[in-house]
């Protein structure tokens, strides 16, 4: 496998025009980015909205819980078969989806942003308030900063299923990585499926990485622990995300 | 719904196929995770390693997995056991951690009194760590199981025989009948995955419903 991986990504006609290595990424970045911006837009209000209020809790749950056993196979060809022929030329393949990949990304988002608010020490709260704190003071200098551990969280497994299942959404025409393993496939050129899938698991290493990176430097180290010496620091259970809805997906 | 009607067999063939795919995954995964999550509670500087390794794991796609796997251990792409240790590692990686969690979570005072009741170490994690840890467990295998009902439909993509091929079916020929009747029975087949594992676990805790009763 490492001897065909190796020659098909040494071979310099990969790596150029539309079909090559870094065209692909660029596309997969770009739905990638896409995706999370906009459901991290819609997501992150909400579930601080529902954390803050505490209305609509089973809701989501119930909504979280019930969006964990869709397969998104089946969705991907849903909406795709019902918004294609409503769609011209390149969006037809391109918005179903990123409808998708964005109704995918919501519920880890919203469920992370939810449950950091709502697991913030109603003792911290009631600090605030009692220190004569408006709702909305509350809501931004305690119980985000509180919340930035899951709400990294939801954001971390939400990017690892926006990029599994934008790799199986090139199935039904969408660009980017997934491209390499799909047409590979096709072709039965096992040197592509394998330097696609290889790509792929190297892309979502990275992003999970990055992610990780990010929510050491925003997350205060006196919620983190990080500047004590105690066992409750070195148990970081949060240095890597374990979310089951991250594989619906691919 | 004729066309259920019409290809009722098929259905419950594809089924059954995507039980076997996703429940065997499910009891190695256990049987595995039991004394990893074990070996990460007792010996803690495990800990960290075993978890962040298996979280590594967890991140890479699971269509990546499916190709990569007959490239790692022979074979080829086609075959269902590329499929089934996938969905093993996945499984692993969520139990390993729940494992040792649920263990940890047994209270200090219940295995003293255990040892004090002279039971060997081997005795007291099967007749007392286990099954008071056995709730947590069962919350993690409840959310492996219905997790891994949606993957085994990816596997359609690479030609593996389950629920998901209906997907592919319905998709090639424009067709929702097949799509629809693939998504419920997906999520009927995750439905009742959970009811099996919930039936076990209060089976195995009689003393949880004693509590509630009381």
């Amino acid at each position: 496998m490492f001897n065909s991986i190796w020659m098909w990504l040494s071979d310099p006609a990969n790596w150029q025009g539309e079909d090559g290595v870094p065209q692909r990424t660029v596309e997969h970045l770009q739905y990638f980015a896409e995706t999370m911006v906009v459901a991290a837009v819609i997501a992150i209000p909400l579930g601080l909205y529902i954390g803050h209020t505490g209305r609509g809790k089973l809701f989501i749950v119930n909504v979280v819980g019930a969006f964990r056993a869709i397969p998104t196979l089946g969705l991907l060809f849903v909406v795709t078969l019902l918004l294609a022929p409503r769609l011209k030329g390149d969006n037809a393949f391109l918005i179903p989806s990123l409808i998708v990949l964005i109704i995918l990304a919501v519920p880890p988002i919203l469920s992370g942003a939810y449950a950091g608010v709502g697991e913030v020490d109603p003792a911290a709260r009631d600090a605030a308030r009692g220190m004569g704190m408006t709702g909305w003071e509350v809501l931004r200098k305690v119980e985000v900063p509180c919340a930035l551990p899951l709400i990294f969280s939801g954001l971390r497994s939400a990017a690892l299923q926006v990029i599994a299942t934008a790799t199986i959404a090139a199935t039904v025409s969408l660009g980017g990585l997934g491209r390499l393993l799909i047409d590979g496939l096709a072709v039965r050129d096992y040197g592509k499926v394998a330097s696609g899938a290889l790509l792929v698991a190297l892309r979502a290493l990275a992003v999970d990485l990055l992610f990780a990176l990010g929510q050491r430097y925003a997350v205060s180290p006196g919620l983190s622990g990080r500047f004590r010496n105690t066992p409750a620091a070195d148990d970081d259970s949060r240095s890597t995300v374990i979310d089951p809805a991250v594989h619906e997906a691919a | 719904m004729t066309w259920l009607h019409d290809h009722l067999g098929e259905v419950l063939e594809l089924t059954k196929q995507h039980i076997y795919l996703a429940g065997v995954p499910l009891v190695i995964g256990l049987v595995l995770a039991l004394p990893l999550g074990w070996l990460a509670r007792r010996y803690r500087f495990l800990y960290p390693p075993l978890i962040i390794g298996t979280g590594l794991l967890y991140t890479i796609p699971s269509l990546s997995l499916f190709v990569l796997l007959p490239g790692i251990i022979g074979g080829n792409i086609l075959e269902p056991k590329n499929v089934i240790i996938a969905l093993t590692i996945y499984t692993l990686a969520l139990l390993v951690r729940t494992v040792a969690d649920g263990l940890g979570a047994v209270p200090e005072d219940v295995t003293q009194a255990a040892t004090a009741m002279g039971f060997s170490r081997v005795r007291r994690f099967f007749s007392v760590e286990l099954p008071l840890a056995v709730p947590v467990i069962s919350a993690g295998l409840r959310v492996a199981a219905v997790s891994n009902v949606s993957i085994v439909s990816v596997a359609a993509v690479i030609g593996v025989s389950q629920l998901g091929m209906l997907f592919l079916d319905g998709y090639q020929r424009f067709f929702y009948d097949p799509i629809i009747v693939g998504l419920v029975a997906c999520v009927l087949l995750a439905l009742a995955f959970d009811l099996v594992i919930v039936g076990i676990t209060r089976l195995l805790t009689p003393w949880v419903r004693a509590r509630q009763g009381a």
